[in-house]
């Protein structure tokens, strides 16, 4: 039985398909049979962070549809052994989805990967929904800015309601909070909100900071996912997150303004 | 060292406007969130039903579900415009 993740946030832009990609590979690269399904029908952009655009034949509405089965459509990863993509139509529109062609991919996929990590599209329409209904546990996407936490709490509500688990009175979905493009430094002048503070206002465990970092929009324009270039920082902030998700207990990193020197600790008459 | 932390805190930041904002909106939404289903219609029926007999404003209906105890407590609030309008 593979365990479902549903990357979310409600809010667009936020960083879930780079999420997404970054996760999907990091539990691949610790061995654990992995795919990426991305639920942006229409939108399809998961095959572009993760560099195989060229190699799309058929997607996901395709096998819903009995059009392709699974093997013809599962892109394998040259990269990352055990990973794998699953792309979005880009022809068709959300609707195009039903929860009984969902299921059955789903558990089919089950027979034979460890992870199915599910790539939200933003908003909290029929897409979104579907991304979420069969996850066992979610990754919520925010950044530290006001339009994003309140868009994360609407959709903590529909995890709590709207999914399989919620309906069928099971165990609720594990949530879990990614605070991503984080600035300490803006933090700490108190133009942003802190770790902190989201974390009060939703009320979830933290899974990870990525601090915001020129890198990732390197990692997109190649096509790489960003947790391998394990150098950067936002690499290695995934890298911690995926450790923190298979159960490490870690301490976060990237949360505070890095020390420059002896005369930092004036900064108080600085300001 | 406290007469200068007393000038840094009286400074309201952008960040703590915004901490405070959001704890407002989200609690708001949180109680409407965990409502029963009928709330939001029953809402804009009964502003249809007011308006036959009183001009007030779209906002002028607050419905509140809040519990106390055992006892749940419906309430409800319309605020009347301030010079009745003659019919």
């Amino acid at each position: 039985m593979a365990e479902v993740i549903v990357i979310t946030s409600g809010k667009g832009g936020v960083g879930k398909t780079t999420t997404s990609a970054a996760i999907g590979t990091g539990l691949a690269m610790r061995g654990y049979k992995t795919v990426v399904i991305d639920f942006d029908v229409g939108l399809r952009n998961l095959d572009l962070i993760m560099g195989c655009e060229r190699r799309v034949v058929y997607d996901f509405v395709n096998v819903i549809r009995n059009e392709a089965n699974l093997t013809q459509s599962l892109i394998r990863d040259k990269r990352v052994d055990n990973l794998f993509i699953l792309p979005a139509s880009q022809t068709r529109d959300k609707d195009t989805l039903d929860i009984e062609g969902v299921e059955r991919v789903i558990n089919q996929l089950s027979e034979t990967f460890d992870y199915i990590v599910c790539d939200s599209p933003a908003g909290i329409e029929r897409g979104a929904f579907m991304a979420m209904y069969f996850a066992d546990q979610a990754v919520v996407v925010t950044n530290p800015e006001v339009s994003s936490v309140r868009d994360s709490d609407r959709i903590l509500g529909l995890l709590a309601s709207k999914t399989k688990r919620a309906e069928e009175e099971r165990e609720p979905v594990k949530e879990h909070l990614l605070l991503t493009r984080y600035e300490p430094s803006r933090v700490e002048k108190g133009e942003m909100l802190s770790v902190e503070d989201v974390k009060e206002i939703l009320a979830i465990p933290l899974l990870g900071v990525i601090p915001e970092s020129r890198e990732v929009l390197q990692a997109s324009n190649a096509g790489s996912p960003i947790i391998l270039a394990s150098e950067s920082d936002a690499g290695q902030a995934y890298e911690d997150a995926v450790s923190r998700l298979l159960g490490e207990d870690l301490v976060h990193r990237f949360v505070e303004v890095e020390k420059k020197g002896f005369f930092n600790r004036f900064r108080l008459f600085r300001s | 060292m406290r007469f200068l932390e007393f000038f840094r805190n009286n400074r309201k930041t952008t960040a703590t406007v915004a901490k405070e904002r959001l704890q407002i909106i989200v609690a708001r939404e949180r109680t409407t969130r965990n409502g029963p289903d009928y709330l939001p219609l029953m809402k804009e029926e009964l502003l249809l039903v007011v308006r036959k007999y009183i001009q007030v404003e779209e906002g002028a209906v607050t419905i509140q579900l809040d519990k106390e105890g055992d006892c749940e407590v419906l309430e409800l609030n319309i605020t009347l415009p301030d010079a009745p309008t003659a019919s």
